[in-house]
């Protein structure tokens, strides 16, 4: 499991790579949070076409994260989901947070 | 052809991955369609990640994953002996969580629900849980 975070001005891309599980999502939050909890981050953009593998902990690290954002009022947006990402994507009701409505 | 495996591992969150690639591999000699198989893989991790989260929380226990096939028929049992579950309707329940703080989606059995034909869960109070899901592989 991979994270590569890129930064451009207020805009954050984290490119995830592996598997999210309970397991990775920790890892994630302890990498993701320092750099969101500075209110300078303000749109947040999940990329997942290297994710082969998520489950709901993946989802609720996500839904953490962009809880996080919108304390500053942040957007976020979700790229590249695979077909079984997507279903639990779908599920949770989290691409309806992003402001494209939808994975993209 | 029938097959049965019955594997124990300790509660440890990395073994969630050792766990569903376990079920994977033996769902594969079942024949499975790429959604099936992802959706046994999904259920899965579900199912062991409440026996270590919930089932045992802080505290280590051994998780017992069985897993059967009868024909099309595919059966996986994942067992704690942890803390057991006191309503289980209301455990089930989508975005129910019993912990908000710490960022559990609340999602787990309505993925399990969603993803295999049937759930169902036997628990009590310092009893542990159990919960079998049943999947039919119909290939199409």
């Amino acid at each position: 499991m991979q994270i590569v975070c890129s930064r451009e001005g207020a805009t954050l891309r984290v490119a995830l790579t592996g598997e999210i599980d309970q397991h990775f999502a920790a890892e994630a939050r302890a990498k993701l949070d320092p750099l969101l909890g500075d209110g300078r981050i303000r749109r947040l953009i999940f990329d997942l076409s290297g994710v082969a593998f998520m489950d709901s902990s993946g989802v609720g690290m996500i839904l953490g994260r962009y809880r996080k954002l919108t304390s500053f009022g942040g957007s976020m947006d979700i790229t590249g989901a695979k077909a079984g990402v997507d279903r639990v994507l779908r599920m949770s009701g989290v691409y309806g947070l992003c402001t494209k409505g939808g994975g993209i | 052809m029938n097959n049965e495996l019955t594997v124990g591992f300790p509660s440890l969150s990395r073994n969630e991955s050792l766990a569903r690639g376990v079920a994977a591999q033996f769902v594969s000699l079942m024949d499975p369609t790429v959604e099936e198989l992802s959706d046994v893989r999904t259920a899965v991790s579900e199912a062991v990640t409440n026996a270590i989260v919930h089932g045992y929380g802080g505290a280590g226990g051994t998780v017992t994953m069985k897993l059967v096939s009868e024909g099309d028929l595919f059966t996986v049992t994942v067992s704690d002996e942890g803390r057991g579950i006191g309503d289980i309707e209301r455990a089930m329940k989508p975005f129910y969580t019993t912990d908000p703080q710490s960022e559990r989606s609340g999602l787990g059995f309505s993925v399990m629900e969603a993803f295999m034909d049937s759930v169902s869960v036997v628990s009590a109070p310092g009893e542990g849980t159990s919960v079998t899901m049943k999947k039919l592989l119909r290939r199409e």
